[in-house]
């Protein structure tokens, strides 16, 4: 497992539940160190141990976690940038929806050995969606609930998301645009540059 | 054939940053994204080189000067503040009734989406400028992170290096450390002195006191030593109560003697351990790498290892100087 997907993983437990709660689980995990590095790689089944212990420790089901995860990664203020490029997707937030296909290739042009599974969105009508999530990483299509949910909040978009199981081996997100301009969303310059 | 509204329409979904200019090179209609760039001057009815200055190529100031540069890149600035860079393109209209110029930011458009505070509704659609600002942003994340990661390493690199070379008791250097600084000397052929110092009765403190009192006494010897001796002089333990000290570009055996007779008066000083009194003293012999033809780093650590048997046969307690040995090894030059 990528270690930025590790590190998004820590940063989102010591940001939510505190140090304490990321170093027993780090021991626990007999991982042998406290701090997973961005730019290398570890073995998967480090990944799935880690989570394992934070639900058991946490008891919360994983799918809900994942949930939090993927909200914590668009609306937590750690995580700026991430959403500064999650908005270059799209003016609005149903164009946003459509950039999701090309996801995992715009994932690669910034770090070519991150590999994100396939996203495929299909337009029921104006107002329904469904979002294909393509195997490859256990719990993706969890995160990506509680992403997509953030993001309307930061288009300012009302949207109802649920997941809706499987199909094939795809998992199905159903997302209902119920307004697109419910509130005032947050702002996002093209050029607006950390000092 | 097409009016110029109509021509304008077209171009404004096109090319939002097209300029229109007549045969007399007065500016006819601006994109919009053009006209963003000076929102409190219109520019329609200005003359184009008024507004934009032509870098590249240079020598042009009339507009059919300009017309003949058809299908060539331009570069320009704008002529006041800010001085953003463009990329242009002549194409001119038929019947001589004056030319499009395409513009485009290049590579300034970072600096020109944050003072123009542009979006991405300036931009056509088939344009990469997003994409481009995109990767920018997500490029720079991805570096900033490899470069923390860089940091620690090294960092890291660093602290295992020092460890590698320290002796973590006494926080002098150690054996390895030793036998590198030795090699350097040697192989720069300049002069120095080392000295191979064994502490007197340590292992009777061992014995009595315990080991905490051992390690005690082994770290007052160690700052006792640096003490005594200079900064780029090397103090290193070598073995459990063993010292080498080398003293770069020394090779006065008075000003040697002088201070081996100081180091040892200091380490008979007893030390105070929870309760018990620690003594112990040193012995010391002391080699010139100068008494060496071609020195090599073993026979100066043997020829001290010699003058330091010998100032134990003689009482300990005391420095022993190779050069004094009467069988010595190898002659002094």
């Amino acid at each position: 497992m990528h270690g930025l997907i590790n590190r998004a993983v820590q940063s989102f437990v010591c940001a939510t539940y505190g140090q304490s709660c990321w170093l027993h689980v780090t021991e626990v995990a007999e991982l042998g160190f406290s701090e997973f590095e961005a730019m290398l790689v570890y073995d998967d089944d480090v990944s799935a141990r880690m989570l394992e212990i934070l639900c058991a420790k946490l008891d919360r089901p994983r799918a809900e976690l994942l949930e939090d995860l993927g909200t914590y990664l668009v609306s937590h203020p750690n995580m700026e940038d991430l959403r500064r490029l999650l908005r270059f997707g799209g003016v609005t937030y149903v164009e946003f929806l459509h950039s999701l296909d090309d996801l995992s290739d715009r994932v690669r042009l910034a770090v070519s050995d991150l590999r994100l599974p396939e996203l495929e969105l299909r337009e029921m009508s104006p107002t329904e969606f469904q979002l294909l999530c393509h195997p490859g990483l256990p719990g993706y299509s969890s995160v990506m609930v509680g992403v997509l949910r953030a993001v309307a909040d930061d288009y300012g978009a009302l949207a109802i998301l649920t997941h809706e199981g499987q199909r094939g081996d795809a998992e199905v997100i159903s997302i209902i645009l119920v307004e697109s301009a419910f509130a005032q969303g947050r702002q996002f310059e093209l050029g607006a540059r950390k000092a | 054939m097409m009016s110029n509204v109509e021509l304008a329409g077209l171009l404004d979904t096109l090319c939002p940053m097209f300029v229109l200019v007549d045969r007399d090179g007065r500016i006819q209609r601006v994109g919009p994204t053009v006209q963003k760039l000076r929102p409190d001057t219109p520019m329609r009815g200005q003359a184009f080189l008024d507004v934009f200055e032509l870098v590249r190529p240079r020598k042009v100031t009339t507009l059919s000067a300009l017309l003949s540069l058809a299908g060539a890149k331009l570069h320009l600035k704008l002529h006041d503040r800010p001085r953003t860079a463009l990329k242009g393109l002549v194409a001119p209209l038929p019947n001589d009734m004056g030319a499009v110029v395409n513009l485009s930011f290049g590579i300034s458009i970072l600096d020109a989406v944050r003072d123009y505070a542009l979006t991405s509704a300036d931009f056509s659609g088939t344009d990469l400028a997003i994409e481009l600002l995109y990767l920018v942003e997500a490029k720079s994340a991805a570096m900033e992170a490899s470069r923390s990661l860089n940091l620690r390493l090294q960092g890291a690199m660093l602290a295992a290096e020092e460890q590698a070379y320290t002796d973590m008791l006494t926080g002098l250097k150690n054996r390895r450390a030793m036998d590198v600084v030795l090699g350097h000397l040697v192989s720069g052929n300049g002069p120095f002195a080392l000295m191979h110092l064994d502490l007197d009765y340590f292992k009777s403190v061992n014995d009595r006191f315990g080991h905490a009192a051992g390690d005690y006494v082994l770290k007052q010897a160690a700052r006792i030593m640096v003490e005594e001796t200079r900064a780029d002089d090397t103090v290193a333990r070598v073995g459990g109560d063993e010292f080498v000290i080398i003293f770069k570009g020394l090779v006065n055996e008075a000003v040697l003697s002088a201070i081996a007779t100081r180091l040892i008066e200091r380490l008979q000083h007893p030390i105070s351990f929870e309760g018990s009194t620690c003594c112990i003293s040193a012995s010391i012999g002391t080699a010139l790498s100068t008494q060496f033809h071609s020195p090599k780093p073993a026979e100066i650590l043997n020829a001290a290892d010699q003058a330091l048997y010998e100032a134990k046969r003689k009482g300990r307690s005391r420095n022993c100087l190779f050069s004094s040995l009467a069988h010595k090894a190898m002659p002094p030059q």
